[in-house]
């Protein structure tokens, strides 16, 4: 993604990544007709249990943020579980305890923890920068937040000067040339 | 909205066979409908025949049919789920009905009842089909107030013709399905016309700047795809008809959904020795026309999730 200040500004790019939100208002929960979608009370997560899926597609469709895949040779859709395979896993590291992305993201650009708790590192960080939902309007209250980019370095430097062909060795080359 | 055929095909023929039913049930509430045995028996076998058939067609398009039992359980939440409940439950009134009418030649007292408690199991399934597509805020096009009226409408009308053309194949000279029918396909007309009014008017609610909240920086644009091949968000919800073919669809749907069908219904009408032949073209010409109509509205129903890859 990329914004293109029409204003005059330089336009700058935004890589934007997109994972499943695990909303609290979860639209693609409510469809299911078999509640294979379900949302956890226990910690918040959006999971599919892929036995009880018939495959209807309908969650897929009632997500706007496009978090779900079908799998066309499993007949089941499937998600972003948000790792819950390594987040609760005591056999790993404390510091290992974190979704995939976030553990491998090279510039930590990608943070992990209880939104839920207000005093939580995540909740601090999504109150000092100002951390927002993606499509509000959809009213799908949205768990993950998104924060802004931080402000650019204006980039706009002034126009180069021309080589001063006046004295020196370019000087001299440029009279010889020149005649 | 990528149009699955047998979606498509599931809509048009259970809305039709639905239709029927709720015609049947609730006209012969007035006592007013021809009771002839192989009539009645050839309206329920072409209703049944609609409904099992679009019902079965929607069953086999899942990834797991054998699994569809599961449907019925989230009734509290799910349209489809409420849709799935309806639809087996009308069978047991409306062939209780069909028994009545077709074995014991009885279509009174508590068989009228049935016939009216068909009728309204009917009409709520093809009210929670309707509801399956108008509670997804994430397609705009389908969170629409013409929706569920259309669905019904379109089931009751497409339904009154195929009615209309039973009971003239019988040599019956009823009109009453043809004036149900030709009440029906002029609502139609200014329900679907207004539909597609607020389509092509309606200011879109999410953008591109919501979907990724970067508006605050100012306007957005994708500079490049986040892979190199379609997936599979692309491919279902990605599907897009241009703008100039939906127009001429929308006309084609127009003239055979409603205008050729009006004037064919009309026609019987006017001239009651031809009026088999008129019934035939109006349940050929509509259900030409329903299709094209249901095409459409999945072809040009446009999911929010295309902001991330490229809509504007």
């Amino acid at each position: 993604m990329a914004d293109n200040n029409v204003g005059g500004g330089a336009g700058r790019a935004v890589y934007f990544p997109k994972s499943c939100l695990h909303c609290d208002n979860a639209p693609c929960v409510t469809v299911c007709p078999t509640g294979a979608s379900y949302k956890r009370t226990e910690d918040g997560i959006v999971l599919v249990d892929e036995s009880m899926c018939i495959g209807c597609k309908l969650c897929s469709w009632a997500c706007p943020y496009g978090a779900r895949e079908y799998d066309v040779d499993a007949g089941v859709m499937k998600k972003c579980t948000l790792c819950i395979d390594r987040i609760y896993n005591e056999n790993l590291p404390e510091e290992d305890r974190v979704p995939a992305c976030v553990a491998t993201c090279p510039v930590k650009a990608r943070h992990f923890g209880d939104l839920g708790n207000p005093n939580s590192e995540v909740s601090k960080l999504v109150a000092e920068r100002d951390g927002f939902d993606l499509m509000p309007e959809q009213e799908c209250a949205p768990v993950n937040k998104y924060l802004p980019p931080r402000p650019s370095k204006d980039r706009t430097t002034e126009a180069l000067a021309d080589a001063d062909p006046a004295g020196g060795f370019l000087g001299w080359v440029d009279r010889m040339l020149g005649g | 909205m990528h149009p699955a055929y047998s979606v498509i095909f599931f809509t048009t023929a259970s809305g039709c066979g639905y239709g029927m039913l709720v015609l049947l049930g609730v006209l012969n509430m007035g006592g007013h409908l021809p009771q002839d045995r192989w009539l009645g028996l050839s309206c329920f076998v072409i209703s049944f025949a609609l409904i099992t058939f679009g019902l079965l067609s929607s069953a086999f398009h899942l990834g797991h049919p054998e699994r569809s039992w599961r449907a019925f359980s989230q009734w509290r939440s799910s349209w489809l789920s409420r849709e799935g409940v309806l639809a087996v439950f009308t069978y047991i009134p409306a062939g209780l009905f069909a028994l009545g009418w077709v074995w014991f030649e009885e279509t009174g007292g508590p068989w009228a009842w049935l016939g009216l408690l068909a009728a309204m199991s009917a009409a709520l399934t093809v009210f929670c089909t309707s509801m399956i597509y108008n509670s997804l805020r994430s397609i705009p096009a389908w969170a629409n107030d013409q929706v569920a009226p259309v669905y019904l409408v379109l089931s009751l009308a497409t339904g009154a013709l195929w009615l209309d053309a039973l009971t003239r194949l019988f040599g019956q000279n009823f009109g009453g399905f043809t004036i149900t029918a030709i009440v029906f396909l002029i609502a139609g007309v200014v329900l679907k016309s207004q539909y597609w009014r607020s389509l092509d008017t309606q200011a879109p609610a999410s953008t591109v700047e919501t979907a990724t909240g970067l508006g605050r920086l100012g306007k957005v644009h994708l500079m490049d795809f986040p892979h190199s091949s379609r997936n599979y968000l692309q491919k279902e919800m990605g599907y897009r008809v241009a703008r100039k073919h939906a127009a001429k669809l929308r006309k084609i749907s127009l003239i055979t959904l409603f205008a050729l069908s009006i004037l064919a219904a009309l026609s019987s009408l006017l001239w009651p020795a031809l009026s088999a032949i008129f019934a035939v073209i109006a349940v050929l010409s509509s259900s030409f026309g329903v299709v094209i109509e249901r095409w459409l509205f999945f072809a040009e129903a446009r999911h929010v999730v295309n902001l991330y890859y490229g809509d504007e």
